[in-house]
Parts: structure tokens; C-alpha cells; sequence
């Protein structure tokens, strides 16, 4: 066990010896050659980091970003091969990381990233059409329940979470406005649509996602907005594909 | 018959195939027939759902594919990872691969996933435990997996037997194929110093289902010597095209790998290196002796 336990610490420590019995060909310290493995381990971390995070990336710099991930890598190795989903702690390191406490967003967006990762890779479904609510009689409307498509991501946070990602990957956005968003991700087949909604559509559809009937929705959404329209809150559902199960 | 082509072909024919990258769809799409496969690295296809589990359903109708996983650490100390190999059941019983195959290499400790195909020593016990988890994996996935060898930078003093002698043992005990990688062969073989041709002449060519090519980069170690990068970065060099003849020569056509993983290039140019494997391997005779 002491073998793989002593090449794993030193991979990811640079003050790291190498491991013992670890050689040249010559049987010669094996040097340079043992940083090759610490070199790719840490490298490829570092760009799948790159690939989940480009907006941190943009908002940061490319140097400041590797660095910082650099930190995490090595505080944070992966706990599964499934490299799609590394990252998951970054937004938590982010908030504890003091040095960038002056741009207090990024925990947000980094939580906004992870959160369009796992929309893209979530589960397909196909959604009910968008008359299937039309054929309910009324009276049993607000009784329903719903299977919610697995895609669905929401994002509250007291910062422009999605200006600042439109602002940072879509070209001739404009400015992130000062105000707090809560992002709603969904994913009608492959391609993710993200938009800001207002906190009582959040909660609306947080409470129709924990499988609450259509009327308590509406009950813990009016709490947060008196004005909350349901109809258009239907109608949202049923424009974003979001419904992929009636339960009468 | 124009319509002679089969639904969902599964056998792995003795062409040139490519690791698919999504970005590479539409020219495979458009010329179908510059390849005779597909390789997936296994990782890429667990997630639940969505567009690159689509584009491989779609792919897999028309190409026969090859299933290579990269993170089951077959030659890890710890016990081998039992949600990620159910999930790599699960792939595998859906994708039905032609090939199925995995590293020699551990890549998890401590519940850690380091992500690098890291080596191991060339000893008995290192036999004992990589036979033991190859015979978890086929038993689990239910079909033969291919061993494939790696490219080493360092050595282990413990090592009381050549990668050739391991390698070949593990394939009796565990009744698994072997992948050989034409361009580890001459990495390792540079950076250890022994001939890459003399490694080609002694490996057990009759167990190999599989031919790898890739690129690699040039560096130097602490004393001067060449210290070469398995980075699947560039083309194919030309002395590893000799050595991949060479080996044809002695094993006979088999179904060959173009692996370019890093700095993805254009279709194709990818696609020339297939075309480059492909016309190799039409000019071996189909049946050789053994």
C-alpha cells in the first residue's frame, strides 16, 4: 500500500520527495522524470477547471485563474473519473478564498457554471404537449402535481448572475446591471436556454419540483409576491418544456 | 445490394478508426466511409442524458465503436470503484461495443481520482492484483476486455520481470486480449532504452485485438537523455508509422486507433493519419502464420 499511497502525495505536493524505488532506467533517482506524472495530473485538472469555468476564467484572467485553480486542484483532486462534474466545491473554496473577497459574485457564477454543466449532461425527457393542461377541468387545476424536467436549474443570488455570464461569453452583451438575479436553466432538447425570473417564480417552481400540488405553489409563491400571476407562471412551464409528468 | 450496410455493425473491422470529438461530427457525418470506426473514451458517455449521449446513439447506427475506459484504475492498491464500474456495465450494455478496453495504470487512492495513467511496479503481487480486477471487470460487463500497454517514464526498482513477461502473464491468467499501443511501445522503449523493434518481436501478438497510434512531444531528464511524452497532441512521427509496419508484419491487419486528444486538429487532418493507417494496413496479407 505504501507505494501508490507515497506516489500520490508527491504528485500532488511539489515539495514532495520523489518515491522511494522510483528510478531511471539506470536505476539513477528517477528527477525530472517522476514530474512528467506530476505535470499531467495537475495540467489536466487544470483544464478541465478551464472548461467549467470560463467565466471565472474571463472575469479573473487566464494567469490569475490558474493559479487559483492550482490551489483547488491540489486542495480538491477529483473524487470520481467523471471529469464533467470536478468543480463541485469550487464555488465554496471561492467564498473562502480572501483574497478575492472584493469580487464578491464569483462564488455565484461559478454556482451559475456548475449548474449549466449539469443541466447539459441531466437526463432527457420528453415534455407533455403544450395542451395537456387545457383538457383538465378546471376544478381539479389546482390539485395537480408535477414531474418537472431533470434539467432544471435554478440559481438565486443577490448578484446579475446571468448578465454576468451573458456579458462574458455572448458577444455585444451589455453591462450587468446592479441588481440581484436568480437564473432559470432549462434545457428543451440539447441546447440550454437561461433566463433571469423573479424570485416568486423560483419559488413557485422549487415548490412544484418538491412535488407540492399546484395550489401550495401558488400559495408559497403569493407569500413572496402578492401580484404573482399563475397563469403566467403556467404558461412557463408549459413554453420551457418544463412539465414532463401530470399527476391527477 | 447499395443497401448492404448493416444497422448498428458491431464487429470492429481491420480499418483505421478515430477518437471521436464532438467537434469532428459533422466532417465524419459528411464522409463517412474515411473511417471504419469510432473510439469513445468511456467517461465522456456517464453522464445522464443530453446532446453528447445523442450524438453517440446517433454515431453508433452507423459505426461499429470501440468502448476505451480511462478511470477504472485496474492497477490500484484500493479495490476497484464499484459504482463507477456499474456504470461502465451500463454503458457498455447500451453502446455494445465491438472492442472493449483499459489501461494498465491505477489512477484512484485514497478515493482520490488523479487523472493520469500512472505505472506500476512489474511484480508478482502487481500480477495477483491486476488479473483480480480484470476478473471483476469481465465478469461485471460480461465480455472480454482489452489490456492495453503503457508508456512509462520511470522505472520501480521492485520489478522482477519485463513489461512483456507481465503483460502477458495477466492476458493467460485473466483470458483478457491485449491493446498494443505502437506509439507506447516507442515511447517506453526510448525513455527505458531498450529497441522498441525487439519489444514488438517478443510481444504476444497473437492476444492483440487492437493497434494504438499517436503523437507525442520530445523533452530531456536531469541527465540529457531523451525523455519522450505520451500527449496525444501531434501527428503520428514517422519512425512510429515504421514501427506500426513492423508490426503488422508480424501480427497481421488489426483494427488501428488514430488517438489525438490535445491541441484537436481539423478533421481533416485527422482524417489523413486514418487514410495514412488505412492504406498500411490494406497492403498486409489478411491471414498471417499463428
Amino acid at each position: 500500500m505504501a507505494v501508490q499511497s507515497q506516489f500520490a502525495q508527491a504528485l500532488l505536493d511539489p515539495a514532495h520527495p520523489v518515491p522511494d524505488g522510483v528510478v531511471d532506467p539506470s536505476g539513477r533517482p528517477a528527477g525530472k522524470r517522476f514530474n512528467v506524472y506530476r505535470n499531467n495530473v495537475v495540467v489536466s485538472l487544470l483544464d478541465a477547471m478551464e472548461t467549467a469555468f470560463p467565466v471565472i476564467r474571463k472575469l479573473i484572467g487566464t494567469e490569475n485563474f490558474r493559479n487559483l485553480a492550482g490551489l483547488y486542484v491540489r486542495q480538491h483532486p477529483p473524487k470520481s473519473p467523471l471529469l464533467m462534474f470536478y468543480g463541485t466545491d469550487f464555488p465554496a473554496f471561492l467564498d473562502g478564498f480572501t483574497p478575492l473577497a472584493h469580487v464578491p459574485y464569483l462564488a455565484d457564477v461559478a454556482r451559475l457554471e456548475l449548474a449549466r454543466r449539469s443541466a447539459y449532461h441531466a437526463a432527457d425527457a420528453t415534455p407533455v404537449p403544450a395542451d395537456a393542461l387545457s383538457q383538465i377541468a378546471p376544478a381539479r387545476l389546482m390539485h395537480l402535481r408535477f414531474t418537472l424536467a431533470p434539467a432544471l436549474q435554478i440559481v438565486p443570488s443577490p448578484y446579475p448572475v446571468v448578465a454576468l455570464w451573458d456579458y462574458n461569453m455572448t458577444p455585444d452583451a451589455p453591462q450587468p446591471p446592479a441588481e440581484a438575479q436568480t437564473a432559470l436553466i432549462t434545457r428543451p432538447a440539447f441546447d440550454l436556454h437561461m433566463q433571469v425570473i423573479p424570485p416568486a417564480v423560483a419559488a413557485f417552481l422549487g415548490a412544484l419540483r418538491q412535488g407540492n400540488p399546484l395550489d401550495t405553489a401558488f400559495d408559497t409563491a403569493s407569500a413572496l409576491d402578492g401580484a404573482f400571476d399563475l397563469t403566467a407562471g403556467i404558461v412557463l412551464l408549459l413554453q420551457s418544456e418544463l412539465i414532463v409528468e401530470i399527476h391527477l | 445490394m447499395l443497401d448492404a450496410q448493416p444497422k448498428r455493425p458491431e464487429k470492429v473491422p481491420n480499418r483505421a478508426g478515430v477518437g471521436f470529438k464532438a467537434q469532428h461530427l459533422d466532417g465524419i457525418l459528411k464522409d463517412p466511409d474515411s473511417i471504419g470506426w469510432i473510439e469513445i473514451h468511456a467517461e465522456n458517455y456517464m453522464g445522464d442524458g443530453g446532446r453528447p449521449i445523442a450524438q453517440l446513439r446517433h454515431l453508433r447506427e452507423q459505426f461499429p465503436v470501440s468502448c476505451h475506459g480511462v478511470g477504472l484504475s485496474i492497477g490500484a492498491e484500493v479495490p476497484l470503484d464499484r459504482d463507477h464500474l456499474a456504470r461502465l456495465k451500463k454503458l457498455v450494455n447500451w453502446l455494445e461495443p465491438g472492442l472493449f478496453s483499459e489501461h494498465l495504470a491505477w489512477s484512484t487512492h485514497d478515493s482520490h481520482f488523479l487523472n493520469d495513467l500512472l505505472p506500476v511496479p512489474y511484480t508478482h503481487a502487481t500480477v495477483d492484483r491486476v488479473v483480480a480486477h480484470i476478473n471483476q471487470v469481465q465478469d461485471t460487463v460480461g465480455r472480454q476486455m482489452l489490456l492495453e500497454n503503457p508508456s512509462t517514464y520511470i522505472a520501480f526498482e521492485e520489478s522482477d520481470r519485463s513489461e512483456i513477461d507481465f503483460l502477458r502473464e495477466v492476458s493467460e491468467r485473466s483470458g483478457c486480449g491485449l491493446l498494443l499501443d505502437v506509439n507506447n511501445v516507442f515511447v517506453s522503449a526510448t525513455n527505458q532504452n531498450y529497441s522498441p523493434q525487439a519489444y514488438i518481436d517478443a510481444f504476444p501478438t497473437e492476444r492483440v485485438g487492437e493497434l494504438h497510434l499517436g503523437g507525442h512531444e520530445q523533452d530531456a531528464d536531469d541527465f540529457g537523455a531523451t525523455l519522450l511524452i505520451d500527449s496525444h497532441s501531434r501527428p503520428v512521427v514517422d519512425p512510429v508509422w515504421a514501427l506500426y509496419e513492423y508490426t503488422l508484419a508480424k501480427a497481421g491487419p488489426c483494427p488501428t486507433l488514430i488517438e489525438w486528444d490535445n491541441d484537436i486538429p481539423e478533421w481533416d487532418v485527422l482524417a489523413r493519419e486514418a487514410a495514412r493507417a488505412d492504406q498500411l494496413l490494406s497492403a498486409v496479407p489478411a491471414a498471417q502464420a499463428s
